[in-house]
Formats: structure tokens, sequence, C-alpha cells
């Protein structure tokens, strides 16, 4: 009997549940990849020791630092120490952890440590068809490879640590289909930044999102991470993009990619994900790739966002809408273009991979940010920034006047003390421009790595395409 | 975790949509290790000032707002990142429930393993709930129903499993503990 077409994300549900779901309870669904950090972990192995748990599959689990760790070499390797005692009690306290539990660890020091969610893909353990979570909401991002992510808390994180399972109800599709080409000077942050605008911070709620459609095939595996790790930016707990040649050709070879005859086998299960011809989703969204401008916020939340040239809004009448312009310090009907910026952020799971970095430097090579402005280069892990320096990055960010640090978060939430002035204005390239997300009082604009290059020359919003 | 079965309380209304955890608990009160003592910082850059005092407006710090046990937010609120520390800061706090008409799925998912009730109601509750401030209000977590002081009662959603959790006491992790036969069944055919 031919079975109905399904979904890349029904197919993925299907092969990984212990037992379906029931009116009475929901699914079990088993979980493959474990990834933990500093943050969200130590409550969770708290709850092992008062169970008398074992952490029920070490081998599916790893754990790397990058939330609350300072970026300074200095205190990463030694030679001053962390600057927050309380970061570095649980950074302590996930080695205590780790070792007790039998948990690997790329701990502070580790040449393959970077922020969870660019290390998983660069290792090669992010894989099509697999299910990944980690007490990170930005988990979206591993769908990029066509594994079903998703981020959980830390008393999930504990179930998956003692059982490898999490309860779950089964989620509604939705297919964001892209057709047409980008245009020079658009990136893949321009283009989802223009899917969250039309969709909304809610519009995704309840949903696993699928990208489809020539304008995402075209896109390299970096794109499709930054397109990925913004979905939850639309209130989508995963986004996913079924995998195909580029990326096989990302995976093969990578440390933990599966080799020789395992290589063979793998890549003919990947090859049956994509989603089957007439398959149906609950939803669907279309977008043309073609008519997307370089984009920026100007608001508190990631749905309040403009095409670069454009004005902000005017929305008389609407009371939470005055009280975000008034805490961003901004007027409707301004221009957003060369409104001041104070401080550049190059980093993030969304946007401090190589290709990124590149991208930036491009643009800053032979040039200097403008006098007074504050530019940090974080790279996404210690891989980047090895491969960074390999083909002088570095010394071009230094030459420009920016700061080169060491990979993690960073200033894309400000937990280690690396923040945005209060009522600064940043041009960021992570994820998030919410209230205080970057430090108290913090005014952060979301663009591209291009836009936040061309805004730290000119120590004003510039559209890229203006210095290319 | 203990039963929640039913509540009462005044409410304190928060009218914003989009109330994303990074308001709830701010990134810098993350490096704690411990689930408790959070609710000290509870919407910390909207209650207190750069200095540290509070600010007299702001809804929690009113008068009227102390004791009360129900959060009335606007649309979508918990959106953002999936930090539990939110619930176990709203929890701290002594809040045991929020209602708005769209609640984030992390967040809801994290309120319900901790006892916090998410209530999500319609456009016409809600917008009573936060024109009414102050008002008292009783959820009954059998039934699904928030009953108004006007006598008007709404219904709310709870998947079958959650109310279940939530009104035995009974944790998931418990659960799944239980089928781990099934789940090393699995496991084997991997
Ligand atoms: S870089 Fe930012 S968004 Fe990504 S995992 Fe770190 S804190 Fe979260």
């Amino acid at each position: 009997m031919a079975r109905a077409p399904q979904t890349l994300f029904d197919k993925v549900w299907q092969r990984h549940l212990v037992s379906p779901e029931s009116a009475a309870t929901p699914a079990v669904l088993y979980i493959d990849l474990h990834l933990i950090h500093e943050v969200t972990s130590p409550q969770a192995f708290t709850v092992l020791r008062e169970r008398a748990l074992r952490v029920h599959s070490p081998a599916r689990t790893l754990a790397t630092m990058d939330h609350s760790i300072p970026t300074l070499t200095a205190q990463v390797f030694g030679g001053a120490p962390i600057a927050i005692d309380s970061a570095a009690r649980q950074v302590r306290e996930l080695e205590v952890n780790c070792a007790e539990f039998g948990v690997e660890l790329l701990g502070l020091t580790h040449a393959q440590r970077g922020i969870v969610h660019v290390i998983g893909p660069e290792l090669g353990l992010t894989q099509p068809g697999k299910t990944i979570v980690c007490g990170d909401s930005h988990t979206s991002t591993h769908g990029a490879l066509g594994a079903l992510a998703f981020g959980i808390g830390t008393t999930e994180v504990g179930h998956v640590l003692a059982t490898q399972c999490l309860l779950q109800r089964k989620p509604r599709t939705l297919a964001v289909n892209v057709s047409g080409r980008r245009r020079a000077g658009v990136t893949a942050k321009d283009l989802i930044l223009a899917i969250i605008g039309r969709l909304g911070v809610s519009g995704g709620t309840g949903h696993v999102i699928e990208y489809r459609g020539e304008g995402v095939r075209a896109l390299d595996m970096d794109e499709r991470m930054t397109v990925c790790n913004m979905s939850i930016e639309a209130g989508a707990r995963a986004g996913m993009i079924a995998p195909d040649e580029t990326t096989y050709a990302y995976l093969q070879g990578r440390p933990r990619a599966p080799r020789g005859a395992a290589w063979e086998s793998a890549l003919s299960l990947w090859r049956e994900l994509p989603t089957d011809a007439g398959a149906q989703f609950d939803r669907e969204l279309n977008v043309d790739a073609a008519g997307v401008e370089p984009m920026i916020t100007y608001g508190t939340n990631p749905g309040m966002v403009i095409p670069i040239g454009g004005e902000i809004p005017r929305r008389p009448g609407d009371a939470a809408f005055a009280q975000a312009l008034a805490y961003m310090g901004l007027t409707p009907g301004e221009a957003i273009k060369d409104q001041p910026v104070n401080v550049v952020f190059l980093g993030s799971c969304t946007n401090a991979r190589l290709s990124d970095l590149r991208a930036a430097a491009q643009l800053l090579r032979g040039r200097r940010i403008a006098p007074g402005l504050t530019m940090l280069v974080v790279p996404g892990s210690q891989q980047v920034k090895r491969e960074a320096e390999a083909e002088g990055l570095d010394r071009v960010f230094l030459e420009a006047g920016a700061e080169w640090r060491e990979s993690g978060c960073s200033m894309c939430l400000g937990m280690n003390g690396d923040v945005v002035p209060r009522g600064q204005y940043a041009v960021s390239t992570s994820n998030r421009n919410f209230e205080g997300r970057q430090g108290a009082g913090a005014r952060t604009l979301l663009a591209s790595p291009l836009t936040a290059a061309a805004s730290a020359v000119r120590g004003r919003v510039t559209d890229p395409r203006e210095l290319m | 975790m203990e039963p929640v079965v039913s509540l009462a309380s005044r409410t304190v209304v928060l009218p914003a949509a989009n109330i994303d955890t990074d308001q709830i608990i701010p990134a810098r009160f993350l490096t704690t290790t411990t689930r408790s003592g959070l609710g000290a910082q509870l919407f910390a850059d909207w209650r207190y000032d750069a200095t540290g005092a509070p600010r007299p407006e702001f809804a929690l710090n009113l008068p009227a707002a102390q004791g009360c046990r129900i959060l009335v937010a606007g649309h979508n609120f918990g959106c953002g990142s999936s930090r539990e520390h939110a619930p176990w800061a709203l929890l701290d706090y002594g809040f045991c429930a929020v209602i708005s008409t769209q609640i984030a799925d992390i967040f809801r998912n994290n309120s319900l393993k901790n006892g916090l009730l998410p209530v999500i109601v319609d456009e016409a509750t809600s917008a009573w709930l936060i024109a009414h401030p102050g008002a008292l209000v009783s959820l009954d977590v059998a039934a699904g129903t928030l009953r108004l002081p006007t006598g008007v009662t709404a219904n709310f959603p709870l998947e079958a499993f959650a109310r279940h959790c939530l009104l035995t006491g009974v944790d998931e992790l418990g659960f799944l503990l239980e089928r781990r036969a099934a789940i090393e069944a699995y496991e084997r055919r991997l």
C-alpha cells in the first residue's frame, strides 16, 4: 500500500516515536543528540542527584561552555581570573557535573569549544534526520541540516539526561516557500528578518517551519543556519530545511560525521527525508527573495523590522508601540538610515560563522571604524577563530580598530560582562533586540554582518551597498 | 511538585504584548546554579531604576498589587529564550498563574512543569481583565475554567496530561522513567 505523502518533519517525528501520542498522554520522543551548556544545566544535574539517577546515554550528550564565559583571552586561558564570580562558579559546576556523570565536555580551553549551535554542525554531530535538543531556544539552528531541533527548559534537560526522551505533543507544520534569488548585498539575515516581519513574533507559535523553494536551495549551509536560527523569533520552536547535496558536501569529512560504509548508509537514509510531493502543511507563507532589501530592526522585538532605506512606521494610538520607540529613543516617521551608532557587535549563533566574518572583513578591509565607536568581533567557535586567523581576518578587524575576542555568546545576551552601555545604540548581528538584552538600557538594532560592518565604518546606520 | 487544583486571587496587570523572558528575568541573573531566590529579580529592569530603587509607578510596586498571585499580561507572554528561570522567578515572587491571549510555547511548557498555571483566554476576557486590575479571579484546573467577579466564566485549554500532572502533583520524569523498557526496546532497534 502506498503511504500518504509526508513532510520532512513528519518523517523525522515518526522515526523517533518510542510511543505515539494518545488523547490522554503525549508522545514519547527519542532524542538522538543532547547538547548542554553551563547556564541551563546545573539545576537539572541537581535533580539527577536528588533522585539518584544516572545519565541514560552519555554518548548522546555533549557539553560546552558559551553563555556566561568571558571572551577576553587572559580570562579564558589563564593569567586573569574570570571577572564574574558566579560565572566562574557555573564553569566549575559544569566541569564537576560532567566528570561525575560521565558526559564529554568541550571545556573553556578546549580547541573545539564554541557557541553550542555553532559547534554541533561544525563537528558534524548535527546530521539530517536527527532529533536534537538543548536548553536554549536557538537550537532551531540545527534544523538547517534537516534535523528536528528545538529548545527545551531545564526540567526537560533533566528528562533527557535521565531517559534520553521527551514527552511531546505533535506540533503543526508551516511551509515558508521562498521563490526568487536574493540581490547583491542582501544576506540570509535580511531574508529571515523579512520573514519574521511578515509572520510577526508570535506567528509561528505551535508550528515547526520548513523553509522551502528555490530561494532556500540556493543558500549555503552557513546561510541556512542563519535562517533556521531565527525561527524561534517568529515563535516557532523549530525550523527545518531538507537535506540536499549542499548539506552532504558540508558534512562529509567532518570529525564526527559518519565515514566509509557508515557514510554511505547514512546518505541513503538522508536521501529519503525531503518532503514528498503532495504532502500537506497546516499553513503556508510565500516570500519572494528577489524583493528583499537589507533589513534592520527599529524596535524592541525582531518583528519590528524595516528595509534599511525605509521609515520607522507610525502607529498612532498604539501605546505599546510608543513605549518601544521611547525605549529606543526613535521617532515614528523618521528614516532609520544615518541614525548614529555607538557599538557594533559581530557575533552570536546567528552570524558568527566563518562566512559572516569574511563578509564583514571584506567591507572593512582598508577602512577604519568611526572614531569613538566600539566594535566587538566574537567568533562563533574556537575553530572559526582559528580559520579566520589563518586567512588574516583578525588583522583586518584589528587594523580597522575593532576588538578580536575568544568565542562565546558575549554581547548577544550580555551575561559575561560584554554589554552595550545604557542608552547607547548597537548594530548587532545577533537575534534579539529585546529591552535590556545586550545590557540594561541598551538599544539594539539587528542587522546583517554587512550592514553591521558598513555602519561601523560610518558610525551611522548604513546601507552596505553604498560601500560595496 | 505540589498539586494545583484551584486558585483565587486578585490580579496584577501588565498590558504590554510580547513580554519576553529577558524582561521577566534579565540574563545577568542567570549565573545562579539553583532554582530559588529569583523572585527578587523578577522584572528587574522594569521594577527598579538604574540606582536599584523601586519605580513606584510599576504595576508590581503598587500597594494594591502586594499579595496578588495572578498575573494578567498582553498577547504572546513569555516569548524569547528557553530560560526556565522565568517561571522560577514568577513562582518565587508568589505568582501561581499567568493569563494572556497567547503564551509562548517553551515558556508554557516550562511553567506547567513547575506548577505555574498558563491560562490562555479569548480577546474579550483578556480585554476585561486588562481593564480591571485587581479583579478577584478564580481558576479551576479540573474544569479548565476562569471565573470573573462579574460571574462570567471563560474556558481555557489545558492539555490532558498536563492537567493530570497539575491535579495530582505527579511529575513527568516519573512517568518517563516508568517507560524505560519501551525506551530500551527502541534503542535496540536503532
Ligand atoms: S549566541 Fe546568543 S542566541 Fe546564540 S546561544 Fe548564545 S546567547 Fe543564545
